[in-house]
């Protein structure tokens, strides 16, 4: 207990301080890297938890994918942060002040929430079924799910099409390698032997 | 341990079938050279009208499958028949236009497929997280299409305009939903039916997650205050888009909108009444007024359109079983006048180009006679000038409310449709006594000429024999009250 708690602290520690980088570092690049940290001790708190699956999640999707593409955007566009950031002491007490105003609503809605006991033990079945939550997800997923599932999955087939269609350009002055033309052809037809009299090429 | 049994899938069966065929024609598509679009939008045409007889077999009994998330019965036959006719039309109607615009590829058949899968999903939703992915099935397509002239100016900026504010109304919709399931913890409409009926009044967490939800709906179906994405989209997008617009994903929007508040919610009718009547009123009046100034065609069809959905909002503010068969009479009647006006606009081609301005139609009636006749049958009955089928499709909406204590509703409706046939008539008006402009391409395509004389012959000729549709439309309103 007393492991888990310390451990708790640390990664949290870790997460509060890679999220004071992302915003402060003046180095993007630094910020992307800070935002990584953030994600990786985050995936740690959710396995404190006993959620594993978001936990892979949050390292395969937001690691994996978002970050990554956040550092291509990062170092492929050349934006100016240094002016964005600018106005940064000018709009501090605007921000202050609605973050205040967020963090008091917070305070108003969890300090009224209830939570019925009775419910918590009967509901989650899977919980009691001492299952690792990935298998439980898969067990629902492809069961009681199966419809909404194949429905994203045609939804992401559509976005892909739309992608295509509307992005997909056939350039015709762009010489590309075409290997299989490359292979068909024959000596007769590639190379020529020319007779040159002998004293009188130039 | 307990396993899931395997679900229920036959009420799905031809949703499955489309989304299948949609993916055996992309297929195709791709394998085969340029120039094939023509046979793949009939092979995809024919798909849509198998897939309506596959409906037909399952027929109008109640069915649930997917542990109850997705059901079938008389109301969602009745939607689907409209939203699968809707689209194989579209399908074929736009077939010349996008020849001549050179958009003639064969996703675009593919993507309407899909699209009307997204469609059939949310008439049959019996649960909100099908409902909302149906919806987006439906939304990401449409995205696609509205920009399907890429190369265009006006395509692409209605096709990003419809995306980021439709994307915006999903949010909301989303936050409802989550709000909904939340207060209540369940998304299945059997589950807060139930509980809808067994609390005298609902909490006023689950009335903000409702009045979410019906921020998002009315959204879809372009009801004032959330209409503004609709002119400029119905305007800018390819003709047969807009077509398709106008009907299809119009139709299923409003079922969803119907089935969400009469199968959970229908016990809580005093409380979202008065946001009904609202939009029903705004949009009725927005319809009437705005679309006086209009000078495209298009632009004017989508101001008619954000009108008729004030009228067919009447009948679900009633929210009786006599209102809902209002609701789906003035549906399938604005389908049948809303198709027959686009074949027309279809036709005004002049030097193989497109024209969409009023003042082109100027002596239609001295140069091709046929076509400005029908015009004006559309044109009247969007009007709601008697014996025209628009006539009869407010009549019934009307009565519903009054029947319902919802006078001044009506009241409203009368004016605001007076109001209204003033543009509608200055169509016939420029049709039949303006000088002439130049005449339009001749021959009509085969195809915009057979809808066009079905459509205005049952438009016309509805009131001799208006059984099939009221008892279906009594039918499947009837389905939705069962307990």
């Amino acid at each position: 207990m007393i492991l888990e708690a310390i451990v708790f602290y640390i990664f949290s520690a870790v997460v509060v301080g890679a999220g004071v980088g992302v915003i402060a570092a003046r180095n993007p690049v630094h910020s992307v890297l800070f935002l990584i940290l953030a994600f990786f001790t985050a995936a740690g708190l959710f396995i404190l938890m006993g959620a594993e699956f978001l936990a892979f999640i949050l390292v395969i999707v937001y690691v994996g994918a978002v970050a990554v593409l956040f550092l291509f955007v990062v170092m492929m566009l050349d934006i100016d942060f240094e002016r964005l950031r600018s106005g940064f002491v000018r709009y501090l007490p605007v921000g202050a002040g609605v973050g205040l105003l967020l963090l008091v609503e917070l305070v108003l809605i969890f300090g009224t929430w209830e939570v019925a006991p009775k419910r918590l033990s009967s509901v989650p079945v899977y919980a009691r079924a001492r299952l690792t939550n990935t298998r439980a997800l898969g067990d629902i997923l492809y069961t009681r799910y199966v419809f909404a599932f194949e429905m994203a999955g045609l939804i992401l087939l559509v976005a892909m099409i739309g992608a295509i269609i509307l992005t997909l350009r056939h350039r015709t002055e762009v010489r590309r390698q075409r290997i299989a033309a490359q292979l068909a052809r024959t000596p007769k037809e590639s190379v020529e032997v020319v007779k040159v009299p002998i004293g009188e090429g130039a | 341990m307990a396993h899931e049994a395997l679900p229920v899938l036959a009420p799905a069966a031809p949703e499955m079938f489309l989304a299948a065929a949609a993916m055996a024609l992309l297929i195709f598509g791709v394998t085969r050279p340029n120039g094939s679009a023509r046979l793949i939008s009939w092979l995809a045409a024919f798909a849509l009208v198998l897939a309506l007889l596959g409906e037909f077999a399952l027929g109008g009994e109640r069915r649930v499958g997917y542990y109850g998330m997705f059901v079938t019965d008389s109301f969602s036959l009745f939607m689907k028949t409209l939203v699968l006719l809707g689209s194989a039309l579209t399908i074929v109607m736009g077939l010349k236009y996008n020849e001549d615009r050179g958009i003639a590829r064969f996703e675009f058949p593919v993507l309407i497929l899909l699209a009307a899968t997204g469609m059939m999903v949310m008439v049959s939703a019996n649960d909100l997280i099908i409902l909302f992915v149906g919806l987006e099935l439906q939304n990401v397509a449409l995205y696609v299409v509205a920009s399907f002239e890429r190369e265009g100016v006006r395509s692409p900026e209605a096709g990003l305009k419809y995306f980021v504010l439709s994307a915006l109304s999903s949010g909301l919709l989303l936050y409802g939903i989550s709000l909904i399931y939340g207060f209540t913890g369940t998304t299945s409409f059997a589950a807060l039916a139930t509980l809808a009926a067994g609390t005298a009044a609902p909490g006023i967490g689950l009335i903000i997650g409702i009045v979410f939800v019906v921020v998002g709906l009315a959204f879809k179906v372009s009801a004032v205050p959330f209409h503004m994405w609709t002119p400029d989209v119905y305007e800018g997008a390819p003709t047969p888009v807009t077509a398709f617009f106008s009907v299809a994903p119009k139709l299923a929007a409003f079922a969803l909108f119907v089935r969400f508040m009469i199968v959970p919610f229908a016990p809580f009718l005093s409380e979202w009444r008065q946001i009904i009547v609202f939009l029903s009123i705004a949009s009725m009046a927005l319809g009437a007024v705005a679309g006086i100034a209009q000078e495209n065609i298009k632009r004017l069809m989508a101001y008619s359109a954000i009108g008729h959905v004030g009228y067919a909002l009447i009948g679900l503010a009633a929210g009786t079983e006599e209102g809902i068969r209002g609701v789906l009479v003035y549906l399938s009647i604005y389908f049948l006048m809303t198709l027959g006006a686009f074949a027309v606009i279809l036709s005004m081609r002049r030097n193989g180009r497109m024209v969409e301005g009023i003042n082109d139609l100027a002596g239609l009636s001295r140069t091709q006679p046929a076509l400005a006749l029908a015009l004006a049958i559309f044109m009247f009955s969007l009007a709601g000038i008697p014996p025209t089928a628009g006539f009869f499709g407010k009549l019934y909406v009307f009565l519903a409310a009054i029947n319902a204590n919802l006078v001044g509703l009506a009241v409203v409706g009368v004016l605001t449709s007076v109001v209204a046939s003033f543009y509608y008539v200055r169509i016939v008006k420029i049709a039949y006594f303006d000088e002439p402009a130049a005449p339009f391409d001749r021959p009509i395509a085969a195809e915009l000429k057979g809808v066009l004389i079905v459509t205005a012959l049952l438009t016309l000729f509805f009131f001799v024999h208006p059984g099939p549709l009221i008892g279906g439309a009594k039918a499947a309103a009837a389905s939705l009250f069962l307990r």
